[in-house]
């Protein structure tokens, strides 16, 4: 699209593309360097305050800590997936009785922030369940919302003739989901479950409130909060904090678009069934 | 007690509100022009825009908070209080994914305008700002409602940097009175939810009001 915006140069646009495109360069590069010699005389660059990283118990210790954090996100994945298809079920139901109660719980969970909840649960049962129980159960209650909508997303993205079809040739309600919906629906919303793993990972961090441990390692902020205390190198702790989850989420978020890719070349939805079921959940993708 | 507190809590969710708007605007801003660079002619521009999306995306909220609450002041020589950097970083971080929804919305507007536009001797700016955009706008009024509920429920999480509004109100008030937290819960709860009900029937308005059938 954004090809159709200009049109294809011709010789004296081409000079002025490559002007422009120096031009930009320049521009793009000189507001790097800004930002980099504003680092450099704020003294950030001092090799004091890199050297910590270079030491194997840093490094074990921030190794740990992203161990943590992973834990507890595929702990919470793994509890909210099952949930998530519970509910879709319930919310799909013909049962006013069943369908109501559900959408209350779901809409109620999505709509309220995640760390109102993790204080909640903290606050209120931490004594029983302890920080990481804390944690993990309120990521399974708001994913398993989230997820319960992608999962429903999924089935009505799925072409309405299907379901049709299969009530045509006599299937109950359960035949047609099992048989034919959850299986096509399934290809649609791979990419937005694993972009939500994504998204569940960056919300651990959120974990750093109630600093849990899990066997005893810190989780990934409290790791970093330990380097800066003893070395006094916050900006340089901060970025390789950050390096660290954008290498996890760029490997998951490059994941979901290989699948994503995949499933538009092989699979038979439609690209704009794959967008309704992607922006139905959108929301929580921020 | 719930009823004591009840002109803290409003206060609370006045600063949420304050958050939330302020970074929305800010947001708003910063993500136009980013999708204007992300889909600018010049490759350079293009990759910055695409570079910070994929950065922030990456990266969690509350890292981005630490670093413009903790880092940035030892960066740059600038004194603001916890409230005005939270916001900084709220309004950075949304910001990539208005310009993800501003894009997706550029993308949807049928080529054909765009050619219309062209060929009519309009330049790039002007295609973008007179025939596209106007556009776009429309068709991401749905995302942007989104992204400002996210928003909004977003702002909570400065609560771990001591700035106060509602969730930080919540944290406090809990410690100090455990026997009734399931009120302050659902009470808070309910404040959060009937915020994210005003946006989204305010954008469903507005999504009737503008939308172009195709």
């Amino acid at each position: 699209m954004s090809a159709v915006l200009y049109d294809v140069p011709g010789p004296r646009g081409r000079r002025r593309g490559i002007v422009g495109t120096v031009l930009g360069t320049v521009l793009v590069l000189a507001v790097l360097g800004l930002v980099l010699r504003q680092f450099e005389r704020s003294g950030q660059f001092v090799a004091e305050y890199w050297t910590p990283f270079l030491d194997p118990g840093i490094q074990r210790l921030l190794l740990r800590g992203a161990g943590a954090t992973l834990t507890a996100a595929a702990t919470s994945i793994l509890l909210a997936v099952p949930l998530g298809v519970l509910l879709a079920a319930g919310r799909l139901s013909d049962h006013a009785a069943l369908r109501v109660p559900v959408t209350l719980f779901v809409e109620f969970f999505r709509a309220i922030p995640l760390l109102l909840l993790i204080l909640f649960i903290f606050l209120g049962f931490g004594a029983d369940v302890g920080r990481f129980g804390s944690l993990v159960l309120a990521l399974a209650l708001y994913n398993g919302s989230v997820l319960s909508e992608i999962f429903r997303a999924g089935i009505a993205a799925v072409p309405r003739g299907q379901s049709e079809a299969g009530y045509a040739v006599g299937m109950r309600k359960t035949q047609v989901m099992r048989a034919i919906l959850v299986p096509q629906a399934r290809r649609i919303m791979l990419p937005a479950i694993v972009s939500q793993c994504v998204v569940t990972l960056k919300d651990t961090s959120l974990g750093y409130v109630i600093s849990y441990t899990i066997g005893g390692h810190e989780e990934l902020l409290r790791a970093g909060q330990l380097i800066y205390n003893n070395h006094g190198n916050i900006v340089p702790t901060i970025i390789v904090i950050a390096a660290i989850y954008i290498a996890m989420n760029s490997a998951l978020s490059a994941f979901a678009s290989y699948l994503q890719r995949r499933s538009s070349r092989t699979g038979k939805a439609t690209p704009a069934d794959l967008t309704t079921a992607l922006v139905a959940a959108n929301r929580d993708l921020v | 007690m719930l009823f004591d507190s009840l002109p803290l809590l409003l206060e609370g969710f006045l600063s949420t509100l304050k958050l939330t708007g302020i970074s929305a605007v800010a947001a708003l801003v910063i993500g136009s022009l980013l999708a204007t660079l992300r889909v600018s002619p010049l490759p350079s521009l293009r990759f910055a825009g695409a570079a910070y999306v994929n950065t922030i995306r990456n990266t969690p909220l509350l890292l981005v908070l630490a670093f413009t609450i903790f880092a940035l002041p030892n960066i740059v020589q600038i004194r603001y209080d916890n409230f005005w950097l939270a916001v900084i970083a709220l309004s950075v971080y949304t910001a990539a994914f208005v310009c993800e929804a501003l894009r997706s919305g550029i993308n949807a507007v049928p080529t054909g305008q765009a050619e219309a536009a062209r060929s009519v001797g309009m330049t790039f700016g002007q295609t973008l700002v007179r025939v596209v955009l106007p556009q776009a706008f429309r068709t991401v009024v749905p995302p942007l409602g989104n992204i400002l509920i996210a928003l909004t429920k977003n702002t909570s999480i400065v609560a771990a940097f001591g700035v106060v509004e509602a969730t930080a109100l919540f944290d406090d008030l809990a410690r100090d009175n455990p026997d009734v937290i399931w009120a302050l819960f659902v009470g808070i709860a309910l404040g959060y939810i009937v915020i994210v009900l005003a946006i989204a029937g305010v954008f469903r308005m507005v999504e009737r009001r503008v939308v172009v059938l195709r």
